[in-house]
Parts: C-alpha cells; sequence; structure tokens
C-alpha cells in the first residue's frame, strides 16, 4: 500500500498546531488545540484506507471489492467526528459558563494544591521550599504548632 | 449458545434506561425505580454471563450478523464477566447511596433530571468497554463512559468544579485523539481493529512497527489508568465532584484504563519487550502516589493520591507477565474496585456528617459518629493490607509472582510494593488519628494557629480580572450589573466552609442524624470487601483460571473467530 504524502504532511501539521494550541491557558484556544488535533488523527485514517475507490455499495450479486474503497476507515472516522462535535460543544459551554464565573476562560490552578504548599512553606522543619511567601514571613506560631504540623504535612 | 444472547444487554439495557429515564424526568420517583431496576438486572446479567463464560468458555457476539473484519464482536470471557460483575455491584450501590443523599450529592441546584440518564450511560460504557472485542469499539467504550464522566463532574457548573472539570476534560480528550491516532496505525499496519484478528497478525509485523504500535496504546491506557507520569490530573479533578460520583470513578474509570492495558498486554502483545519499562513505571506510579498520599490535608485527595498509588500494583501485575502476576492483577482489581469506592462513599458520610473532608477542620469523629468511625476504619485496614482482609491478599499474591520471577527488578518492586503498603498504612492512619481520635477542640486551636490558608486563596481566587465600578462589574472589557454577577455566584460552591466541626458543633448547625439509605449501601459495600476476604480462596481460584487464559490466548482467539462463520 502506498501511503498518501499529502494526507500525512497535512495531518501532521494539524496535530503540530493542535498541540502548540493546547499548551496554551485559555480555554478557548486549547478548545480549537483539540478541534485541530482530532481533525488530524482523522485525516491519518484516510491515509490508512488507502487510495480512493468506488464508492462501497453491494449491489446485489457477487460482492466485487477489486477497486472498492475501504469502508472501515469512514466508519470509524464518522463516528470519530460524532464524538469530536459533541466534546466541542460540551468544552464551549464549560468555557462559557467560566468566563460567567471568572470573566476569563483561564485554566486555573489547582487550589488545594497551592494550600499544601503553603502548609509546607509554614512549617519551619521543612527547608525543601524556600518559598518566599507571605505565610512563612508573618507566620507567628509557636513551636509546638510546627510539631503538630510537622506530622500533618 | 443460548447465553451469548445475553452479551450485549449490559450496554443495551442501561442505555435504553438511559433513554427511559430522560422521559421520566418529570417523575423522579419512576425515574428512580427505572435505573434501580435496571442496575440490578445488569448486575444479575453479569453473574449470569460469569457463570457461563468459567463453565463454557468465552461468550461471543457479533453484533448485526456481519463477519470479522467489518463485524463487531462482544466478547465476555472469565476477565470481561468477573469485571463486569464487580461494576455492575458497584454501580447499584453507588446509585442508592446517591438516592440517600438526595439525588445529586451536597448540591441542591444540580440538574437532578440529568443525574441519573448520565449515571446509566457511564454504566453503559463502562460495560462497553468490557466486552469490547476489537478496538474501535473499545473506543467507542471509553468516550461514552467518558462523556457521562464530564456531566457528572461539573454537576452544577459551580467554580472548583468548572476547574477540576476543564483540567479533566481536556485530558481525556488529548488521550482520545491520542488513542484515534493508535487505531489509525493499527489498522494501516494490520488492516483490522478486532483484537482476535489483531493477536494473529501482529505476530507478522516488523518489530519496530509493533512496538511503535504498542507504546501508542499503552501511553493512551496509561492516561486513562492514571499511570505515574501520567497520572497527575487525577487528584485533580476527582476530588471536586459530589461523593457518589467520585466514589465511582474512582473504582471503576481507572480500572478500565488497566483492564484495557492487561487485555493488549496479554492478549495483543505477549512477547513484549516493554515489561521492563512497565515494572519501572509500576515501581514509580507506587511510591510517587503515596508519598503525595502522605502530604495531603484533605480525606478526598489523600484517597485519590492512594488510588493513584495502587495502580502501580495492579501494573506490576501485568508487567510480570505471568500467570501469577495477571492473577494477582486481576483479583487486585477487583478488591480494589470495592475497596475504593467503599473509602469514597464513607468520606461522603464524613462530609455529611461533619460538614467537610478537611483534616484541618475535623476531629473526634469516633465520638461523633461510631458507625461511620467502623465503616471507615475496616475498608481502610483493608487498603492498607492488614493481614486477614482482602488487600493483604492480593499484595500476598503480587509480591509472591515477583518473587517467583526473581529478577532484580522484579525484586525491587517486591520492596517497593511492601515500601507502600506501608505508607499506605501511614496515610490512612494519619487521616484516623486527625479525624477520628482527637477532639474537635485541639482541631479547632491547631487551625487558629495556622496562617489563614482559605482566605488569602479565595480572595486572590475570585479577584482575578474583575474590577467593580458603579454598580457594574467590569470583566475583560464587558460590563455586567453586579447582580448578574450575584446570580452566577450564588452558584458558586460552598465546598470550603468558613467553620471548622467544633465551631459547627458549638453552633448546632450539623445534622445530628445520617439517613440510613446512605449509611446501608456504604455498609453493604464494606461488608462486600469483607467478604472478599472470605471467598479469596474461590476467588482467586477463578483469576487464576482467568490468567491462564489470558496467556495461552487461544480460548479467547479461537471462540471469536469460529463464532465467526455462524
Amino acid at each position: 500500500m502506498d501511503a498518501n504524502l499529502t494526507l500525512i504532511l497535512t495531518s501532521s501539521f494539524l496535530i503540530g498546531t493542535g498541540v502548540y494550541l493546547i499548551l496554551e491557558r485559555s480555554l478557548t484556544r486549547v478548545l480549537i488545540g483539540l478541534v485541530l488535533l482530532s481533525n488530524g488523527a482523522n485525516l491519518l485514517f484516510m491515509v490508512a484506507s488507502g487510495p480512493a475507490g468506488d464508492p462501497p455499495i453491494l449491489s446485489s450479486g457477487e460482492p466485487d471489492d477489486t477497486g472498492m474503497a475501504d469502508p472501515l476507515p469512514q466508519a470509524m472516522v464518522l463516528t470519530a467526528i460524532v464524538i469530536t462535535l459533541a466534546t466541542t460543544a460540551f468544552l464551549l459551554a464549560m468555557a462559557y459558563r467560566s468566563w460567567q464565573l471568572h470573566g476569563n476562560d483561564d485554566v486555573q490552578d489547582d487550589i488545594e494544591d497551592a494550600q499544601i504548599r503553603r502548609l509546607a512553606a509554614a512549617d519551619a522543619a521543612s527547608d525543601s521550599y524556600d518559598l518566599t511567601l507571605e505565610a512563612s514571613a508573618e507566620d507567628t506560631a509557636t513551636d509546638e504548632v510546627y510539631e503538630e504540623e510537622g506530622s500533618e504535612s | 449458545m443460548t447465553t451469548s444472547v445475553l452479551v450485549p444487554m449490559p450496554v443495551l439495557l442501561p442505555l435504553l434506561g438511559a433513554g427511559v429515564t430522560l422521559m421520566l424526568s418529570r417523575r423522579p420517583r419512576a425515574q428512580r425505580i427505572a435505573t434501580v431496576t435496571i442496575l440490578a438486572t445488569v448486575a444479575v446479567l453479569a453473574a449470569v454471563l460469569l457463570v457461563e463464560a468459567d463453565r463454557s468458555g468465552p461468550q461471543v457476539v457479533w453484533l448485526g450478523g456481519w463477519s470479522a473484519p467489518l463485524g463487531i464482536a462482544l466478547v465476555a470471557d472469565r476477565l470481561a464477566a468477573l469485571m463486569l460483575l464487580v461494576s455492575a455491584v458497584v454501580t447499584l450501590l453507588v446509585l442508592l447511596y446517591s438516592l440517600g443523599q438526595g439525588m445529586t450529592g451536597d448540591d441542591t441546584e444540580a440538574p437532578v433530571s440529568v443525574y441519573h440518564p448520565t449515571f446509566l450511560v457511564l454504566v453503559a460504557g463502562v460495560s462497553n468497554a468490557f466486552l469490547a472485542g476489537d478496538l474501535f469499539n473499545l473506543f467507542v467504550g471509553f468516550e461514552m463512559l467518558l462523556f457521562a464522566s464530564y456531566v457528572l463532574l461539573t454537576l452544577g457548573g459551580t467554580s472548583t468544579r468548572v476547574r477540576a472539570g476543564t483540567i479533566y476534560v481536556v485530558v481525556n480528550m488529548l488521550s482520545s485523539a491520542l488513542f484515534l491516532v493508535s487505531l489509525a496505525a493499527v489498522y494501516a499496519a494490520c488492516g483490522t481493529v478486532n483484537l482476535a484478528q489483531l493477536s494473529e497478525r501482529v505476530d507478522d509485523l516488523p518489530d519496530d512497527v509493533a512496538l511503535a504500535l504498542q507504546l501508542l496504546l499503552l501511553t493512551t491506557f496509561a492516561i486513562k489508568a492514571a499511570v505515574f507520569p501520567l497520572s497527575f490530573w487525577l487528584p485533580d479533578s476527582y476530588p471536586t465532584a459530589p461523593a457518589p460520583v467520585t466514589a465511582v470513578f474512582a473504582g471503576l474509570l481507572t480500572k478500565v484504563g488497566v483492564y484495557a492495558i492487561l487485555r493488549m498486554q496479554t492478549l495483543v502483545f505477549p512477547d513484549s519487550p516493554l515489561s521492563g519499562v512497565l515494572m519501572w513505571v509500576a515501581l514509580l506510579t507506587m511510591l510517587i502516589g503515596i508519598l503525595g498520599a502522605v502530604a495531603q490535608s484533605d480525606i478526598k485527595r489523600m484517597l485519590s493520591f492512594t488510588l493513584v498509588s495502587h495502580i502501580g500494583y495492579m501494573i506490576f501485575g501485568v508487567g510480570l507477565a505471568t500467570a501469577a502476576g495477571i492473577s494477582g492483577a486481576v483479583f487486585y482489581v477487583a478488591h480494589h474496585i470495592t475497596i475504593q469506592t467503599a473509602l469514597f462513599l464513607v468520606v461522603g458520610l464524613i462530609e455529611r456528617r461533619a460538614g467537610s473532608a478537611g483534616l484541618l477542620r475535623l476531629g473526634g469523629l469516633a465520638r461523633l459518629s461510631p458507625v461511620i468511625a467502623i465503616l471507615f476504619f475496616i475498608p481502610a485496614m483493608n487498603l492498607a493490607g492488614i493481614p486477614p482482609a482482602s488487600g493483604f491478599i492480593g499484595k500476598v499474591g503480587l509480591l509472591q509472582a515477583g518473587l517467583d520471577v526473581g529478577t532484580p527488578l522484579a525484586i525491587g518492586l517486591v520492596v517497593g510494593g511492601v515500601l507502600t503498603s506501608l505508607l499506605t498504612l501511614y496515610a490512612v492512619a494519619k487521616t484516623w488519628a486527625l479525624a477520628f481520635w482527637r477532639t474537635p477542640e485541639q482541631a479547632h486551636e491547631i487551625a487558629a494557629t495556622l496562617p489563614h490558608l482559605d482566605e488569602e486563596l479565595e480572595d486572590h481566587h475570585h479577584a482575578q480580572g474583575m474590577v467593580v465600578h458603579r454598580d457594574h462589574v467590569h470583566v475583560g472589557g464587558t460590563a455586567f450589573g453586579s447582580r448578574d454577577l450575584e446570580d452566577a455566584r450564588r452558584v458558586v460552591d460552598s465546598d470550603s466552609p468558613e467553620r471548622d466541626l467544633y465551631q459547627l458543633l458549638r453552633d448546632g448547625a450539623l445534622p445530628s442524624r445520617l439517613p440510613a439509605s446512605m449509611v446501608l449501601p456504604t455498609a453493604i459495600l464494606v461488608v462486600i470487601t469483607a467478604l472478599l476476604t472470605v471467598v479469596a480462596g474461590p476467588l482467586f481460584a477463578f483469576t487464576d483460571r482467568a490468567a491462564d487464559d489470558l496467556i495461552e490466548r487461544t480460548p479467547y482467539v479461537s471462540s471469536v473467530l469460529d463464532e465467526e462463520g455462524r
């Protein structure tokens, strides 16, 4: 089977662009990136299905699959397209909700992570976090507390 | 082969049920009855399939009657049927629990009517993934369960859930795209996506092509299963969902990934050069996951990290690629689905009773509610692998298999496994000591001396990008009336309440009783986890037979391909 170079190049361009956009913080750009990415992946199925052929319709009589296009990848791509459509709609709704709540659609940092980092920063025994956070500066707690905390974090 | 007619039912019934419950959305009572009936039926069907698969080999159905490359096969062999049964029982109990919790969890404003249909689609997706006899159907199963999980995770659309959901959805879309790429590559290389046919054709491929395919598929499934370098999305997204949702996610979704890895490694790539890599990855998953768990100050997050960590045990068994290792892994999956779900349900009870699952706020639960204490203690000790429990038996099976293999790496993994088990014990013991043993006063006094972590963060979180000016809120160039914003804020969750348990108790702001409909399903699940210990012998014998099937490959392949002509 000869692979179609144009399709491969187009597909790799789409996937590359998609990956670049996914690395952005704004959800809308991530979304566009994902759409490009899945379109690139779908094109790969076209590569896999080989050269174009006759419509894969079996009329009555002998199945003659000599000049017929491979129907299977097309069926798969159709399924994949539908799934992508639904996910895109869902992500759009989420980007909108995020904008409603925060006024932007940036992907947020994990709050609990930051909290644990602060806990660790408030813990004098732990030198692994030399973060210059306000928490460690204004921390006036006693040594006993540090010990209590040390057992927790 | 009359029972093989039943094979598609665990997929079809929940899907049908999803449609029915959607139509019944105005009649909550009928909706509940329909969902419970369907899930119970699926559990019974799974049990029948399990018995039949054990007695007379894999049950196969070719949907639509098309033959091999075009048709879609559903296969219930021993492994698939066992997974199906465990997941059906667990989902039924979780659903009963969520009925007791007021349908959707803690959030009264969540759209109640979509919960049941979505839950059923999730069950259908999980069943489809377990039964799928070809890769593309596996993909469809994954997408079904993922889509349902997107909706369940962001139920109510509160700020925290949208944040967590964003990460979850993007990561999973990325892994789906990767799955598509691997599917295209597999089809281009082998001309089929049927697993049985693949297992015959992959042997003829050049080694490097087979390796590339295997790497692609493994990476995809490792994201779903939250195996170490690809696990960071999980502890971030799971804990924010309502308790029953987190419970069913933690129990099932990652295990579907593990199942897919297991299936690929045994059926399609049996003599894989990647076993060593898998074992390294398993070691790192165990250790880094559990170290994360030790550091957490919230029970839900602690459990999410132990979830990641214990995935390592299963990958360990798969990486060994011996019958004993795979048998141990299958046993461990069955054990871990029930145990992790039970623990998350208990955390839901804690949240209901004490208003929070944060260790900084909790204390004295053992006196406040002995029932919760018992329900937490049994599965927690089981998770850590204290001797009579099934967690111990599963771990011993795996470690024994590791010692039998005897390579330095396998021995290293055995040591890592024991260490992880100890650290798990430390993590749950810490939780026990803080949340159950000390008094609420102690918790309050200690928390009061800490810098105010929450407030600073909350302020920072909400103030981003908003300017208030003359009753209007300016956001990114657009002005809202402040009422619009209030409306939006009202739905913003109260996931982190300002008062800790001591203050809540003082103010008498807590419900004094737990609804029996929440406690009962949790108790049943805890009893089931304990029962796994009792039936460990027969269960291990069963997983041994399943593992032999998987290593041998012929039962699966021949029953799928022989069925083709009919």
